[in-house]
């Protein structure tokens, strides 16, 4: 075995690759190993990030279910007073609408009631003055009567 | 087999055979051919795939090369954030190159001893050592790179005056000073020197072990090499692995100032 200008020559060999693997093959390689364990760590902060925001969001939606639940029962309660209170007004309405017809009626039956009287009364004046029509000619006398008769067609 | 066609030279005739380099030129300015190809076009290979990867790369879902790759940059990244806590643009790029070089070099072992020298000589090569690290001329190649960084970095961290202080001053104080500066000396020196013939060495002998089961009988040989190259699986991993760390350690140790 000797030492010889082999030496040299293989550490020309050294330097070069050496120099190139430097120059041309770490860099790449290891920007991309550095890139993409950056990549890797922003998806799994990511990650996390999207789960914390679900348990929110269930949470929000809790919340909302809640008031809208609350809401409901709100309405529902809401609705069932104004009903009672529409059944109570048209109760009322009612009550008034048959009193006026009652009184209105009781005002027509008295009205005819008049009316009836007077066409009674009518009736009887017609019927005494038919009466005393016929007392009277039964009672005339010519006669007696001649010199009123006269009387009177004189004054003409 | 193989066995037969040296049997002219003997069982050592083979084994010098196939530890023996391409080489080319005489004393230091000899070139070991094989071993320049063989880490050139590994190197390659390396630069390849991790090109098309870094080309394909998107930060979104990876396709097959880019997970393969990125997981070896993860791999290399935490260890480098493990040991190293300065900032450096070239530490990391530099341990992954590192780890990804020697574990090819190292991976040339599992290819069965022959097959590559006898094409090799199908084509009229002579001498073929396919696994450069087993070439001493490759291990400390790095690591007389690595040192020379570990110098670079010393100094320029920790100033040159610095510098010259710990290696005075440390770790027994100024009145202890030739003792300090001796023991500093050796233990900078035996970075590099440890680092290069640990892998040397392991690869060497994991190779000669291979070489020396392919001498043996052909029934024999599964038994022993099945076992053996599985087990290298693990050496050739674990080199690379140690040679990547200490790399790293020893950079973060010329970062730190005292």
């Amino acid at each position: 075995m000797s030492i010889n200008f082999t030496l040299i020559g293989q550490m020309i060999t050294f330097a070069l690759l050496v120099w190139f693997t430097m120059k041309y093959i770490w860099p790449p390689l290891f920007d991309s190993l550095e890139e993409r364990k950056k990549k890797i760590a922003d998806g799994l902060a990511a990650a996390e990030k999207g789960q914390e925001e679900i348990l929110l969001a269930e949470k929000r939606a809790k919340v909302v279910l809640k008031e809208a639940k609350e809401q409901s029962s709100e309405i529902v309660n809401l609705a069932q007073k104004r009903a009672n209170e529409i059944v109570e007004e048209s109760k009322g309405s009612a009550k008034k609408e048959g009193d006026r017809l009652i009184v209105a009626a009781k005002a027509q039956i008295e009205q005819e009631i008049q009316q009836a009287k007077e066409g009674l009364r009518q009736e009887v004046a017609s019927l005494a003055l038919s009466a005393a029509e016929q007392i009277l000619s039964a009672e005339i006398d010519k006669t007696r009567h001649q010199d009123i008769i006269s009387k009177v067609s004189n004054q003409l | 087999m193989a066995t037969e066609v040296h049997a002219a030279e003997g069982a050592t005739g083979y084994i010098i055979h196939h530890l023996t380099p391409l080489h080319f030129g005489e004393g230091f300015w000899t070139l070991h051919l094989d071993t320049l190809f063989f880490s050139a076009f590994l190197g390659g290979l390396f630069i390849w795939f991790f090109k098309t990867a870094a080309e394909k790369a998107t930060s979104g879902v990876p396709g097959l090369v880019q997970n393969f790759a990125e997981m070896l940059i993860e791999f290399v990244d935490s260890q480098v954030k493990d040991s190293f806590h300065g900032k450096s643009k070239l530490i990391a790029p530099l341990a992954l190159t590192i780890f990804c070089w020697v574990f090819l070099f190292n991976f040339m072992d599992l290819f069965p001893v022959d097959i590559l020298p006898s094409i090799g000589s199908a084509m009229g090569i002579q001498y073929l050592r396919v696994v450069p690290s087993t070439d001493l001329n490759a291990t400390f190649a790095m690591s007389i790179s690595v040192f020379c960084l570990i110098i670079f970095y010393s100094i320029k961290i920790k100033g040159p005056w610095g510098f010259a202080k710990e290696l005075m001053f440390q770790p027994f104080g100024p009145w202890l000073l030739p003792f300090n500066l001796l023991l500093k000396l050796v233990e900078e020196i035996a970075k590099p020197i440890s680092l290069a013939l640990r892998l040397f060495g392991n690869l060497y002998a994991g190779e000669l072990i291979f070489i020396l089961i392919a001498l043996l009988p052909w029934y024999i040989q599964p038994v022993l090499s099945f076992p053996w190259a599985i087990f290298h699986i693990l050496i050739i991993t674990l080199q690379a692995f140690i040679f990547m760390v200490l790399t790293i350690v020893y950079l973060s140790m010329a970062h730190e100032d005292h």
